[in-house]
């Protein structure tokens, strides 16, 4: 079981297929657990109410970014001291949170990004690998500075302090980026572990990658402050 | 021409829109001088389109009608803009809006779950234990 004092954050928009077999494998370790419902207009939130966890309700679709943040606000208010962003849709272990975890517990980092190239668990579809995330990690690196050896994957732990400093204005799937630019902009520790992603579906497609380019590209240009 | 007796018959239009707008006190009386000042040039503009090669030709642009596209477009290209950073703006609210109503509403949503309705449960006993001593 987990400290009391770890919260995780699940996201989740539209994920009746999987949610519940999530929820399930985190409760093994906690009970801890914030469901911020992105406005689902599938059952989503009723299997949610079934399983007794916290449950967030966005009335409005939001993006993952915003219900990321509503769930951080949410944890930190409970006194939270680690934070874990874990995705919805299945594509994560949950035994992976331990390993995650541990680098704030040994005081090592502010905050820990998931990487699924550290080790070569993950079977990431090689076109995916090649024409979408290696591009993604080097445009992260040339837009925040920060080289790190895996892009836009959702699973990362925060410690209280690195969740107070970083505050996600980017609704959609910008966040990733926006979070690491900000890690940067408030000089926290970090660090990277490997985790396993399971592939049961293709996830984030070449489009929205133009789309994250564009929501960061226009904050870089409106939003100086 | 035809287009002229096209385009003045829209302006007229136009500039009765502002007035009832006005008069349904939507748009201040500043807005309504502007606007009807605005349309009243373009009325000038459409009798007599020579004018803006005169301006045209002052500013060093060939011919009056590209004076008034290149014109149009940076106009455009302003109002985009305006725009742009406006729904930005109001999208974040929107967020705000819903994340506060979302903590807000927890306790509600959070009142459906098995976990408060273990405490209600709880409660319950203890009301039953104080009956019975």
């Amino acid at each position: 079981m987990l400290n009391k004092n770890v919260w995780i954050i699940v996201p989740a928009h539209n994920e009746q297929e999987n949610i519940f077999g999530v929820i399930k494998s985190l409760q093994e370790l906690t009970s801890n657990i914030v469901v911020v419902n992105d406005a689902s207009t599938d059952r989503t939130c009723d299997i949610v109410k079934v399983l007794g966890v916290y449950l967030l309700d966005h009335l409005v679709n939001r993006g993952q970014g915003a219900a990321l943040q509503t769930g951080t606000d949410f944890a930190l208010s409970k006194g939270s001291k680690i934070i874990v962003h874990f995705d919805a849709d299945g594509q994560m272990l949950a035994k992976d949170i331990y390993r995650i975890i541990t680098p704030i517990i040994d005081l090592e980092a502010e905050i820990v990004f998931g990487s699924r190239f550290m080790e070569k668990r993950s079977k990431i579809p090689w076109t995916k690998r090649y024409f979408i995330l290696k591009p993604a990690i080097i445009f992260n690196w040339f837009f925040t500075g920060i080289k790190l050896s895996d892009a836009h994957n959702g699973f990362r732990a925060l410690s209280a302090k690195a969740a107070q400093k970083i505050k996600i204005t980017q609704d959609g799937m910008a966040h990733a980026t926006e979070i690491l630019d900000q890690v940067r902009a408030s000089d926290l520790k970090y660090t990277e572990v490997p985790v396993e992603i399971v592939y049961n579906q293709y996830g984030q497609r070449f489009s929205s990658g133009f789309k994250i380019i564009r929501d960061l590209i226009f904050a870089r240009i409106f939003n100086k402050k | 021409m035809l287009i002229q007796i096209f385009l003045l018959l829209f302006i007229i239009y136009a500039v009765i829109k502002v007035a009832l707008r006005y008069k349904d006190k939507i748009i201040s009386l500043q807005e309504f001088v502007l606007w009807t000042i605005f349309w009243f040039m373009v009325g000038f503009v459409v009798i007599l389109p020579e004018t803006t090669s005169l301006i045209a030709n002052l500013v060093g642009v060939g011919r009056g009608v590209d004076l008034v596209i290149y014109l149009s477009i940076l106009i455009l290209f302003y109002l985009v803009f305006r725009i742009l950073v406006r729904l930005d703006k109001i999208d974040k609210d929107v967020t705000k809006i819903v994340r506060t109503i979302a903590l807000k509403e927890k306790e509600s949503a959070f009142a459906t779950s098995y976990a408060k309705a273990s405490e209600v449960r709880k409660a319950m006993a203890d009301k039953e234990k104080d009956k019975q001593s």
